[in-house]
């Protein structure tokens, strides 16, 4: 090997290492002015319609299909939620202070339990205009549900615009949820 | 009072670092005596300074002075006082004083061990140290400083998460970091070398038992880690793939790569310049996995402050050190010229196959863990790479190394012949093929694979070392007289490729674990792995600082008693999992929820040959330190080339 092509393999690690550098700091700044979230869980229905469905009522009340997503007459939300999951309860406060605020909220309870669900739904109070049972999980597949409790937010034409994994906090609210609504309504 | 000393004592180490990294880097130039002396001296002083902040933060989390921010945020008074100890840094800001604290050891341990060492080497070794030192102290001084005060103090502290509550926490981050940060010292040898522009046979030597410490504790760190993940977490697993495991084992993979080709720097002149790029990129890898982790880059299970603010202080200190680095290995390592030759079967070349795919290995798992940010940079999508990945590239690259390990060992230098190297291992060999048959006649092809190749390392491994000792061909006595007289150095090897061989038993054991999920009333009863399981009672217990439900579970004979324990301080709920071990196979019982129809739900698992998975770490650590204790590397071994002090600069 001649003696250049020598220095120029030697000096391989450290271009790859700039590079890298180069990349870390592009993503920090990113970072920093919140143009990227590592923590961020990314949905596959942002910019789509719901995958068709059908799912029967919970609780005494009505259930809905995808076609009943199909155009909302103001921007709502869709909540996954169970009666046995902790961050459930902690976020139904804050549900029940949207659905007082006028927003239009539709609950689907995840491979929950009848009697499990009135029970919750007596405790933490009801903050859903219609309530589906999605009892063996199926539903929650095709949505890419990651876990309860996630909350969709559907414009009025039907297309998600925002999915939220975790409970709604008021920073959330504030943060990204207001933003929309400002924006969709 | 105290927290403020503390403060004033790393401000002090952070100064002498620096003069520790000046006067050790320039002091040789000199041709000054006291310039030479001067390094150690600093080197100890620096260490006794950030001995004492971290007393200090310790002093504060013991006595649970909440006006420390720190102690306020991550301690309670209802805390264990050995929790309140080991919880300093069980959180982002005293985890970077105890790394720091670790690095200043590293300096201190080549100050006192290194007399044997030409003195010009060790005080540009110790200069080296001493500006990494200062560079990671002043991060911890000026934007993650774990002294600042909080006022009004609460009355009480917010309480450790309960996860880090557990004796694991105690032992696994100081080993973890010594192993980490060891590798500090190999990289100052490979920066002090390239600056000297020399590396010989005397190098090797004199940078491999550093190496070696550290890869014990490195080995030892990554066991205990995913021991205490197994026990604590409740998940039945052992290893998740997730970026913080697998900023540890990429480390450990390039310091195996880093001490197997040491060996060949120190016996055959050759592989110099890979030896100081190994030893650069080792350092640099347990450098960006402390640091890029922590911040906020990597999405990761374990909970780290994300702070960018911290971010670019980190990518600044980074940048310097490896950037600065390579681009000295990139001028200086030209020159570096290899001195023997060898054939394409020989010891060394079975070395450097080892070299290139635990490389290989490792740029895989780099890979995986930095393409999420990286592909959202450059194609704006966003993905997680899991555990699937690395199961499928990391599995096929295993296996040439568990081939190569068990006849590497028995090759020649320069050259050798394969053929007899095979033919002294027919047993291994036949060994493997049958284990592998067993099992893939009842369809487990993968736990056969597995437990074929980890069969073969070990009785190869046994096999190689009965034949030196001659067992069974001489009298018993005689052998274990040979025993005593056989190179530690050997005998160490020996026992690294058991313990891995073990490990990979353990692996492919678990991989026919079995696993159920039911609820049961107490008194009923449901069948897994062979046994009959029986819920016989859940009842309440008391515990420190939380209250837990337990059952009581009787399996063959035994009973388990998994908890759930609720901390009323965090609101939070553990799973303490119940395990039973004989050694060779793990009962495993999560009492996971109580469900509100009465009884309990709970998850039990089998796991076959699991507790050979960190019994195989330890006995790798374990075979490391007996290589540290060989004769050539206690007895400080004269250089081949004797040169006249001062014709080194």
């Amino acid at each position: 090997m001649s003696p250049w092509r020598r220095r120029l393999l030697f000096g391989i690690p450290l271009a790859l290492a700039a590079a890298g550098g180069e990349a870390f700091y592009v993503i920090l700044r990113r970072m920093q002015s919140n143009d990227y979230d590592p923590h961020a869980l990314p949905s596959q229905l942002i910019g789509k319609r719901p995958p068709a469905f059908s799912l029967s009522g919970a609780g005494g009340m009505q259930g809905f299909a995808n076609t009943d997503l199909a155009a909302p007459p103001k921007p709502m939300l869709v909540n996954w939620f169970a009666s046995w999951c902790v961050p459930c309860r902690e976020e139904a406060p804050m549900l029940a202070k949207l659905a007082a605020s006028g927003l239009t909220i539709w609950g689907i309870a995840y491979e929950d339990d009848a009697q499990a669900l009135a029970q919750f739904l007596t405790q933490n109070g009801n903050p859903y205009q219609r309530l589906a049972a999605d009892a063996d999980g199926t539903t929650a597949i095709n949505w890419g549900v990651y876990g309860v409790p996630e909350t969709y937010f559907i414009d009025k034409a039907g297309i998600v615009r925002w999915r939220y994994a975790g409970a709604l906090t008021d920073e959330v609210v504030a943060t990204q949820l207001n933003p929309l609504l400002a924006k969709y309504s | 009072m105290i927290p403020e000393l503390g403060h004033f004592v790393l401000a002090c180490a952070v100064a002498l670092a620096c003069a520790q990294g000046v006067v050790g880097l320039f002091g040789p130039s000199l041709r000054d005596p006291r310039a030479l002396a001067a390094a150690p001296v600093l080197a100890l002083s620096h260490f006794a300074a950030a001995v004492l902040a971290m007393l200090a933060l310790i002093w504060a989390g013991v006595v649970s002075d909440f006006t420390v921010e720190n102690i306020a945020d991550f301690s309670s008074s209802a805390v264990p006082l050995l929790y309140r100890i080991t919880g300093v840094w069980g959180n982002h800001d005293g985890s970077i004083l105890l790394w720091c604290v670790i690095l200043s050891l590293c300096g201190a341990t080549v100050a006192l061990f290194g007399g044997n060492l030409p003195a010009s080497l060790r005080s540009r070794v110790l200069g080296v140290l001493g500006l990494v030192s200062a560079g990671f102290l002043l991060f911890t001084i000026a934007v993650s400083d774990p002294f600042t005060r909080l006022w009004p103090p609460p009355t009480d502290g917010a309480g450790i998460n309960p996860i880090l509550q557990d004796p694991g926490l105690a032992f696994h981050p100081p080993v973890l970091y010594t192993g980490y940060v060891g590798f500090s010292v190999a990289f100052a040898f490979a920066i002090a070398a390239l600056i000297e522009g020399r590396i010989d046979a005397a190098w090797g030597r004199w940078v491999r038992p550093w190496a070696l410490l550290s890869w014990c504790f490195l080995t030892g760190g990554i066991a205990l880690g995913s021991w205490w993940s197994y026990y604590t977490l409740g998940w039945g697993g052992y290893w998740f793939w997730d970026p913080v495991e697998n900023a540890a084992l990429l480390p450990w993979l390039t310091g195996t790569a880093l001490l197997h080709c040491a060996i060949v720097v120190e016996k055959r002149e050759s592989l110099k310049a890979w030896t100081v790029l190994l030893a650069i990129a080792t350092f640099s890898l347990s450098l960006s996995g402390t640091f890029l982790v922590r911040s906020g880059i990597l999405n990761s299970v374990h909970s780290f402050a994300a702070a960018p603010d911290q971010g670019l202080f980190i990518l600044v200190l980074l940048g310097l050190t490896i950037g600065g680095s390579l681009l000295l290995f990139a001028i200086r390592a030209p020159v570096l010229a290899a001195a023997g030759i060898y054939a394409p079967i020989s010891r060394e070349s079975a070395l450097v196959l080892n070299n290139i795919f635990l490389c290989a290995i490792a740029a895989v798992v780099f890979t995986g863990t930095l393409y999420p940010p990286f592909a959202n940079l450059l194609f704006g999508i966003q993905l997680s790479v899991g555990a699937p990945f690395y199961n499928q590239t990391v599995l096929p690259l295993t296996a040439p190394i568990i081939l190569a390990m068990g006849c590497g060992p028995l090759l020649a230098w320069k050259r050798a012949d394969l053929l007899p190297a095979l033919q002294r291992l027919w047993l291994a060999g036949g060994a493997a093929l049958l284990v592998f048959l067993a099992l893939s006649a009842t369809r487990h092809v993968i736990a056969g694979l597995g437990l074929a190749g980890g069969a073969w390392v070990v009785l190869a491994a046994l096999i190689d070392l009965a034949d030196r000792l001659r067992l069974f061909r001489v009298p018993l006595g005689n052998s274990l007289a040979r025993l005593g007289t056989l190179p530690r150095a050997a005998l160490g090897a020996a026992l690294g490729h058991i313990g891995f061989g073990v490990s990979v038993l353990g692996i492919a054991g678990m991989t026919l674990a079995s696993q159920t999920v039911v609820v049961l009333q107490p008194g009923q009863s449901t069948q897994l792995g062979g046994y009959t399981w029986t819920l016989q009672d859940i009842h309440d217990a008391p515990g420190p600082n939380y209250t837990q439900r337990v059952a009581d579970i009787t399996v063959n004979g035994l009973t388990l008693h998994p908890s759930r324990r609720f901390f009323a301080a965090q609101h939070v709920t553990t799973n303490d999992a119940a395990i039973h071990t004989n050694g060779f196979q793990d009962i495993y019982a999560v009492f996971a929820d109580e469900p509100a129809s009465g009884g309990a739900e709970l998850r039990l698992n089998n796991h076959p040959l699991a507790p050979e998975i960190w019994f195989g770490g330890l006995i790798m650590a374990l075979g490391g330190f007996v290589s540290l204790s060989d004769r050539r590397l206690r007895v400080g071994a004269p250089s081949r080339k004797r040169k006249p002090e001062g014709a080194v600069a």
